[in-house]
């Protein structure tokens, strides 16, 4: 199974599962065009809520990741092909600065948290632009 | 939304001077996978007992599929529709598993001689064994079979898993999950094991004292609760008076954890608003909401 999620973790699983599902198609182990697992296939094989899966998918769908087709599945979007191209450039470049990091001499963990602080820090910044 | 499938309004009953259901509210929506958590003695078997009419409330109504629990006409069509294993294990002594099997099967017309084989073959049990002879595991599953097989559009299940090992927990909660999957069976099932619960359920309350401190979907309640802990430059010498939905706040020394319910983001910025202060955000599990609130009623 190409998933694998964490239920005491205490993130939602449907959000879990959708960014599993965008892990795999950043990865590249789903391409566009390429079917989903049913529902029921990953219900079964996860041992988790079916209606947690409905909603994973649905969500998918909503953010264009996923199109739907009734009675034969889901199936991962067309479009998803841009969006992989930007990922791998974005991969370039936090490797550059990872490497600056590791110079600097952070450990792995001071990295993961100050990378975790400035996306809190830039979400802040954006609620904060909104309710302007 | 469709109409809740099982709906209880302000349910009161005492045993003598022991009060077990203090205005139980309940509310499980159909084809949910819903876990009842509680510690025990809380309140969920004696629950479970008025939804199938095995015992009367004192005050309050609760309905199953619309019907009334406490009429018992009524609570006669409720048992024949529901498949329920419930917590008492006193079977029949002197039956076998075969024989236990053909007497349930006499009573339920839509009884699945197929989900019967399959959960035989399954669970693995020995058809001529007497019960009283059967391991603790062994009878949950035969309970567990005898309720299935029923052919059920809803399932209540009192510690389902009581007495089961690792790998058996998850062949039961694997088959629980194909059957919502497969046939949108409700599953309403009481238990104290954190785990399982969040592991395949899609709605909780939590019960205690014998009423519900906490209930929702539970991918929302975990989006909506969040823990937050700040850390200061220095030491503060008045304390914080935090945003409203900042519920629980601790305090040691120069750090603060909060346990955040609404407004989330405006706590965290007004901890970034402080002098000195840096944030984390965690996600809060099951178990910390479950600890937080019963500790706290």
């Amino acid at each position: 199974m190409l998933f694998r999620l964490y239920p005491s973790s205490g993130l939602p699983l449907y959000l879990q599962l959708m960014e599993q599902v965008k892990h795999a198609i950043e990865t590249g182990a789903l391409k566009a065009g390429d079917q989903l697992p049913t529902i029921r296939k990953v219900a079964e094989d996860l041992v988790m809520n079916p209606n947690t899966v409905v909603r994973a998918y649905r969500e998918l769908q909503h953010e264009g990741v996923v199109e739907l087709k009734h009675g034969s599945g889901a199936f991962v979007s067309e479009s998803v092909a841009g969006r992989t191209r930007v990922i791998r450039k974005a991969q370039t470049v936090v490797q550059a600065a990872l490497e600056r990091l590791a110079d600097l001499g952070l450990t792995e963990d001071e990295m993961r948290r100050v990378f975790d602080n400035e996306v809190a820090q830039l979400r802040a910044e954006k609620s904060a632009g909104r309710q302007e | 939304m469709s109409d809740p499938i099982i709906e209880a309004r302000g349910l009161h009953k005492s045993f003598k001077a022991q009060t077990a259901l203090n205005g139980l509210n309940l509310e499980v929506p159909a084809g949910s996978i819903f876990g009842f958590l509680g510690r025990n003695g809380a309140g969920k078997t004696t629950t479970i007992k008025l939804l199938i009419g095995l015992l009367k409330p004192d005050r309050g109504d609760a309905r199953v599929f619309g019907l009334p629990c406490g009429d018992s006409s009524a609570s006669v069509e409720i048992r024949s529709r529901v498949g329920f294993v419930t917590e008492d294990k006193e079977l029949y002594p002197y039956m076998t598993v075969e024989q236990i099997i053909r007497f349930t099967r006499a009573f339920f017309p839509k009884w699945r001689p197929d989900l019967e084989q399959k959960y035989l073959k399954l669970f693995d049990l020995p058809p001529k064994r007497k019960i009283p002879d059967l391991s603790k595991g062994m009878r949950s599953k035969l309970m567990l079979l005898l309720g299935i097989s029923h052919g059920a559009e809803l399932l209540i299940l009192d510690e389902p898993t009581d007495g089961l090992d690792p790998v058996a927990v998850e062949e039961m909660l694997r088959e629980l999950v194909a059957l919502s999957a497969s046939g949108g069976t409700t599953i309403f099932f009481s238990s104290h094991q954190l785990e399982e619960v969040e592991q395949i359920a899609d709605h909780v309350c939590i019960i205690d004292r014998g009423a519900a401190i906490l209930a929702g979907p539970l991918d929302d309640l975990k989006v909506q609760y969040q823990r937050l802990r700040v850390v200061f430059g220095e030491e503060l010498h008045t304390p914080v008076h935090w945003v409203d939905g900042a519920d629980r706040v601790r305090q040691e020394g120069r750090t603060v954890e909060i346990l955040a319910s609404r407004n989330v983001e405006a706590i965290l910025e007004q901890a970034r608003s402080l002098p000195g202060a840096s944030v984390e955000r965690f996600p809060v599990s099951l178990k910390e909401l479950f600890l937080e609130h019963v500790r706290s009623n």
